[in-house]
């Protein structure tokens, strides 16, 4: 045990786990924010789809050999966003469908234009890498951190200054429409939302991961609480510790950043499950 | 002057029109009761009235001091608020947002509105519980209790006593009855015929006629049920 904490304190000294861990703590407390609202307005799987879009983004950009790629993924999972949401309230093509549809064929237009036109020696490592975001943590750019920095913080002001309006239209979108308010707008704001930790969260996990980030934390609070800020406070909670265990573990034991915080997270939701299951007999 | 007045209104989506040349007038203090069954445009209607749809053609008018967005409305159960983690009293909070104000925290006024509200409909008590716990009669009261936190003047109920046993419906039309003395228009959509004994006007809608009735003061609620249900006859 000592070891460990040794071990843990000669890794904080390097910079760049140090970046890992502002960056992941982040993006935690974002998704896990934005992930109640997702969760409970039956949204999940929005954030599925835009992973595998921004996929798709990421190969284009990877092909064009874009310096900066988070400026063409970014714009291009956003427009995403907002045609899933409007697509979600179009009956033709339902909207689970209609996200079926589009993250497949990102992930398949992905994985076929990396093949046929990308240059680099090892596309299954690269692609592997992108779904999986194996080490991508650990090489951030100072530039990366600041912008993660910045858009989190403007993503946690939102959440605080929209809280009472976010809860309202998240229990009940009719009501609050009835009553005058611009739900659209605000289902358009947490769409766009979306996308942007989505992109970020990349970085952290990988585009296939990032779903688990956005929906555990919520799914395990839910279990355990039953007020929404109860649940959004101890969301916020499980996701941060699980990111911080997530990503030593990784360190100490030389596993896969992302896969390692997805596990942990699944160990808490099984065992505020059990809690549950424990506390109800 | 009335609260809303419908002239020559038509209703519907995608252009088709399904209910049209509706012509109601709804005054303070009125109890309108709107039947009809499945798929005759109650809930369009209900749309139509709240501003979430426009109509078709003509057009209505809200006067008497009654803004469109003032109207208290308590919509129909989703599923999604079934297993909705949030405690009655943050339901409750949420009538309280208005359109024109806007403030970061819940302010002492509108904690006071909820409360005040909550006691009025008996369930203070259970402001702590949690929504997705409560009976479905205990759920409607916190959806009523929201609706009057959002309006002095109209409340709308879309299909409010679905899933009700009848005691707790009964309880329920008591409740609102009392609601309607204090000076509150309830306009109600139903396809229980039971409600009428205690509206003061009725609307019926079908696919070949409808009907608007009003009952008048020297009527006794045998003569009032009968007249309603010669003009149902009719249609």
């Amino acid at each position: 045990m000592l070891e460990m904490i040794q071990k843990i304190q000669i890794y904080m000294e390097y910079p760049f786990v140090k970046n890992a861990l502002i960056v992941g703590v982040l993006i935690a407390l974002c998704s896990s924010l934005l992930g109640v609202t997702l969760v409970l307005k039956r949204f999940s799987f929005i954030g599925d789809g835009l992973s595998h879009v921004a996929f798709g983004a990421l190969a284009i950009a990877t092909v064009l050999k874009v310096a900066n790629q988070t400026i063409l993924i970014m714009p291009i999972t956003i427009v995403a966003a907002i045609f899933l949401l409007k697509g979600g309230q179009n009956v033709k093509i339902k909207g689970d469908a209609a996200i079926a549809m589009l993250s497949v064929s990102a992930m398949a237009f992905g994985y076929f234009i990396l093949n046929v036109f990308s240059a680099g020696a090892n596309i299954a490592g690269d692609v592997c890498t992108t779904l999986f975001g194996s080490t991508s943590i650990l090489s951030l750019l100072p530039s990366d951190v600041i912008i993660c920095i910045v858009t989190s913080v403007v993503v946690v002001i939102f959440f605080m200054v929209f809280y009472n309006r976010i809860f309202a239209v998240t229990f009940d979108e009719n009501f609050m429409k009835a009553t005058g308010s611009n739900t659209e707008l605000y289902n358009c704001v947490i769409a766009v939302i979306t996308a942007v930790i989505i992109v970020l969260a990349m970085n952290l996990v990988g585009s296939l991961l990032i779903s688990a980030l956005l929906i555990f934390p919520a799914l395990s609070a839910m279990r355990l609480f039953k007020s929404f800020k109860a649940v959004t406070i101890a969301s916020a909670i499980i996701s941060v510790l699980g990111t911080i265990v997530g990503i030593f573990t990784s360190i100490l034991f030389n596993t896969p950043v992302g896969s390692t915080i997805v596990m942990v997270y699944l160990g808490i939701f099984v065992v505020c499950s059990i809690l549950v299951a424990v506390l109800h007999k | 002057m009335s609260y809303i007045e419908c002239n020559d209104l038509s209703l519907g989506y995608d252009g088709k029109s399904i209910i049209s040349g509706l012509n109601i007038k709804i005054n303070k203090g009125d109890y309108l009761c709107i039947l009809g069954e499945n798929g005759v445009g109650k809930s369009t209607l209900i749309k139509t009235l709240l501003g979430l749809q426009s109509p078709i053609d003509g057009k209505i008018v809200f006067d008497d001091g009654l803004k469109q967005y003032e109207i208290g409305y308590l919509p129909q159960q989703t599923r999604i608020q079934q297993e909705f983690p949030a405690t009655v009293w943050e339901v409750v909070l949420t009538g309280t947002l208005k359109k024109e104000k806007w403030n970061l925290f819940y302010s002492k006024q509108q904690k006071e509105l909820a409360k005040s509200k909550l006691e009025e409909l008996g369930i203070w008590n259970l402001r702590k519980k949690s929504y997705r716990n409560l009976s479905g009669g205990q759920q409607q009261r916190v959806l009523l209790a929201r609706a009057l936190c959002a309006t002095t003047k109209v409340i709308l109920l879309d299909e409010p006593v679905t899933g009700l046993d009848p005691i707790v419906t009964k309880e329920f039309y008591k409740l609102l009855k009392q609601i309607n003395k204090k000076g509150i228009t309830v306009i109600m959509v139903s396809h229980d015929m039971s409600v009428v004994e205690y509206a003061s006007h009725v609307l019926f809608l079908s696919r070949e006629k409808t009907y608007f009735t009003e009952k008048k003061s020297n009527m006794t609620d045998e003569m009032w049920i009968d007249v309603i249900s010669k003009g149902v006859v009719q249609c």
